[in-house]
């Protein structure tokens, strides 16, 4: 099991950065030819820089949309980010002071997450639009995170695993030294899942992580009276 | 007015999420453009006998598209089916069909991109929501992408910013490519390509009709008022859109542009080549349509040595000029290459170009220039309904969000009763007149009384609580297509009319005493 384990991880963290940089350098390379900011847009790029800093962190538009959606996607995925940050615990030797500060909120956190999580899902049988524009895959994708989490706070509350042993386990995936993974159902599950998940992330609506930052309408400074952006295959056009 | 063949939408007393109807407006479809309004614009004539010929075209384009738009190609991976725009959508509250929900809308596009241009779509088209490209598929589109006025009211909902009008922009350009595209739009199109403007009205006509203005201004207030046509040496060239010329109420505002100038004293001039401010090759997302239209703009501005570009009540030409004619065709500032820098270095550095007519109003109002009798405008309870391309595609002024205040501020200047609607059916989140993005046809009317129905709720409550009998906008759009819906949900058709129709009716001309 500690060799399966260790290729899946290997290519799943292989597929998860060649895939996800090869997405941003797709989105950075195609050209915006034109000015589409939702106005009204930020003049400047600190305005910018702010404005979509609200859009990540405090999710502004859809709170401006949906306050039921806001609150349980909001939820998971502070929930989630906390968990997260958590869990570097597990590939660094020495743990800083703040990493050992956020242990606590990030164990709870866990319990954020689902439940934003279940909200989402939730929302998805009960809401007569969202079940309409719901495909499969999203529901899988719940399926998965709610997996993910479930068994994370199994082994945290209640079947706990020997951590120590998991650590040094990434540690030595992280120096090419495979150690042996402990033998736990909620252990394997979790980390199937958790594999699954970055193997998939380039090729789905994941993708709206790095998406954002690279949205016109909300990256975009609203000077188009002051700058002239030209795109290269427009310019071309200009040539004719 | 006859009889619908369709239900017009009930005012509600408490308005809730409408439940869905599947299909409710799947009937829905302008006329098709025929041979030779497609010929006149230079797009193929039909779509291609064989089908599979039309299939690889229109995959073709896609992936064309996907590589020139960035906000196609990330809009088409980021959308989470989250459901935050599904009750967004003026046609969607009006019409209850599911597909006008703006995230089932893109997923007409979308279904086709997952199938064709990802991994998942290409192995497991099922679970993804992909799906083969069929010819009922591009009906589809055609019904329903042009059920959409590319408001973008569902991009300010967004968690990711996905802006709809870009995703219907896209498909439009796609049908037009293979031969599809719609009557009204592209007639137009031949026409602004042939003539100067959409409607087809050539200059004498024109020479006519603003000598006849004159005229009328004359006998109105004693004033000899010009509307001057294709003066070279004037300070300022006036790009308004074609209906301010003859129909009602637009004609009041340009009555009302006139004023201003005469008040103020500064020269200016129409241009019979450059007489149109839309430019409908925006609604079709055709970028070198919508270059080739807007590049009449600037040879007038440059064979008429004119210093500064003034732009009339029109909502989607503003957003054209404001935030694309930078880029299409060097009209602005801060270009650095021959192209721009020719007409730039005409152009008065110390004046926005182009400006917006209220812009130009209100910067006069502020100098002490224009004087107004408020008391004028006293029998009108005035509202103000924020054009959608004015509101989320552009600004006035320094600020964000000046496009808001500047309209007002002039109402206030001017008038003395002015009464907003409802907060979340004005500014960033206006709904649209229901007749904007090439959907202003009589081929469309149920989408178009239907699609109106959350803008007439709103100005129900101020008729009701306010006294409200007069909603000022600043779009030529919204101006027909206000005229022509108002009638159905109870409302005189004269209720509607321009910002400049206001300030014409109170401006001291100053040469009266």
């Amino acid at each position: 099991m500690t060799l399966f384990f260790a290729v899946l991880f290997y290519l799943a963290f292989a597929v998860l950065l060649a895939g996800v940089g090869y997405k941003i350098y797709d989105f950075a390379r195609t050209p915006a030819p034109l000015s589409i900011p939702t106005t009204p847009a930020p003049t400047t790029k600190s305005g910018v820089a702010f404005r979509m800093a609200r859009e990540v962190v405090l999710f502004e538009s859809l709170f401006k949309g949906n306050l039921w959606i806001w609150l349980f996607g909001w939820l998971f995925h502070m929930g989630l980010f906390l968990v997260l940050v958590r869990h570097l615990r597990y590939f660094v030797n020495d743990i800083p002071a703040w990493l050992l500060f956020i242990q606590p909120f990030g164990k709870y956190a866990a319990f954020m997450m689902v439940a934003g999580l279940g909200g989402l899902w939730a929302r998805r049988f009960l809401v007569e639009r969202i079940r309409y524009i719901s495909t499969p895959s999203d529901h899988l994708w719940l399926a998965l995170l709610l997996g993910i989490g479930m068994t994370g706070l199994g082994m945290t509350f209640l079947m706990h695993t020997d951590i120590v042993a998991v650590k040094a386990f990434f540690l030595g995936l992280m120096a090419f030294d495979i150690q042996p993974l402990p033998a736990h159902p909620g252990l394997f599950i979790h980390l199937l899942l958790v594999a699954l998940l970055m193997i998939l992330f380039p090729f789905s609506k994941l993708l709206h992580a790095p998406g954002i930052f690279f949205s016109p309408t909300r990256n975009q400074v609203d000077n188009p009276r002051e700058t002239r952006r030209l795109a290269p295959w427009a310019a071309q056009i200009e040539k004719n | 007015m006859a009889a619908p063949e369709f239900e017009i939408p009930k005012f509600r007393e408490f308005p809730t999420v409408p439940a869905i109807v599947p299909g409710a407006m799947a009937h829905s479809k302008p006329y098709v453009a025929n041979e030779k309004v497609q010929e006149g614009i230079g797009l193929p004539t039909k779509l291609d006998d064989d089908w599979q010929v039309t299939h690889d075209k229109v995959i073709g384009k896609f992936g064309e598209l996907l590589g020139k738009y960035r906000s196609l190609k990330v809009f088409m991976d980021a959308c989470v089916h989250c459901g935050s725009c599904t009750d967004k959508c003026h046609y969607f509250i009006g019409t209850n069909d599911p597909k006008n929900m703006p995230v089932a809308r893109q997923e007409l596009m979308r279904s086709i991109y997952r199938r064709y241009f990802t991994m998942p779509g290409k192995l497991f088209p099922k679970l993804v929501g992909a799906r083969d490209l069929t010819k009922e598929v591009l009906d589809e589109w055609f019904s329903y992408f042009w059920q959409c006025s590319e408001c973008r009211r569902c991009s300010v909902f967004c968690p990711y910013g996905i802006d709809t009008a870009e995703v219907t922009m896209a498909a439009r350009h796609i049908l037009d490519s293979v031969g599809y595209g719609q009557k009204y739009s592209n007639e137009i199109l031949g026409k602004v390509n042939k003539i100067g403007n959409n409607l087809g009205l050539p200059g004498p006509a024109l020479e006519n009709t603003l000598e006849g203005l004159e005229e009328d201004v004359k006998d109105d207030t004693g004033v000899d008022v010009k509307y001057p046509l294709d003066v070279a040496g004037a300070e300022v060239l006036l790009v308004t859109p074609s209906a301010d010329f003859f129909a009602e109420p637009h004609i009041e505002s340009l009555i009302g542009y006139g004023k201003v100038f005469h008040a103020a004293g500064i020269s200016w001039t129409l241009s019979s080549y450059a007489s149109e401010a839309g430019n409908f090759g925006l609604f079709n997302g055709d970028y070198a349509m919508m270059r080739k239209v807007a590049m009449r703009i600037r040879e007038q501005a440059l064979e008429l040595g004119v210093k500064r570009i003034v732009v009339g009540e029109c909502g989607h030409a503003w957003r054209v000029a404001y935030a694309f004619w930078n880029t299409l065709t060097g009209l602005g500032a801060g270009g650095n290459d021959p192209f721009a820098v020719e007409l730039q270095k005409q152009l008065d550095p110390r004046y926005k170009q182009p400006s917006h007519i209220c812009e130009f109003t209100w910067d006069l109002i502020q100098q002490g220039r224009l004087k107004f009798d408020k008391e004028a405008n006293d029998s009108r309870i005035i509202t103000f309904h924020d054009s959608c391309n004015v509101a989320r595609g552009s600004r006035m002024g320094d600020f964000a969000g000046g496009q808001f205040e500047i309209p007002r501020n002039i109402i206030r200047a001017v008038a003395n009763n002015f009464v907003d609607m409802a907060p979340e059916t004005i500014r960033e989140t206006t709904f649209c007149c229901g007749g904007g993005g090439g959907v202003l046809t009589d081929d469309l009317i149920e989408l178009r009384v239907k699609g109106a129905f959350p803008r007439m709720e709103a100005l129900q409550h101020v008729v009701e609580h306010d006294g409200v009998n007069f909603m000022a906008t600043i779009c030529a759009i919204c101006k027909a297509q206000f005229s022509k819906v108002l009638p159905y949900y109870g409302f005189n058709m004269r209720l509607v009319g321009g910002v400049h129709q206001l300030v014409s009716t109170a401006i001291r001309l100053g040469d009266e005493q």
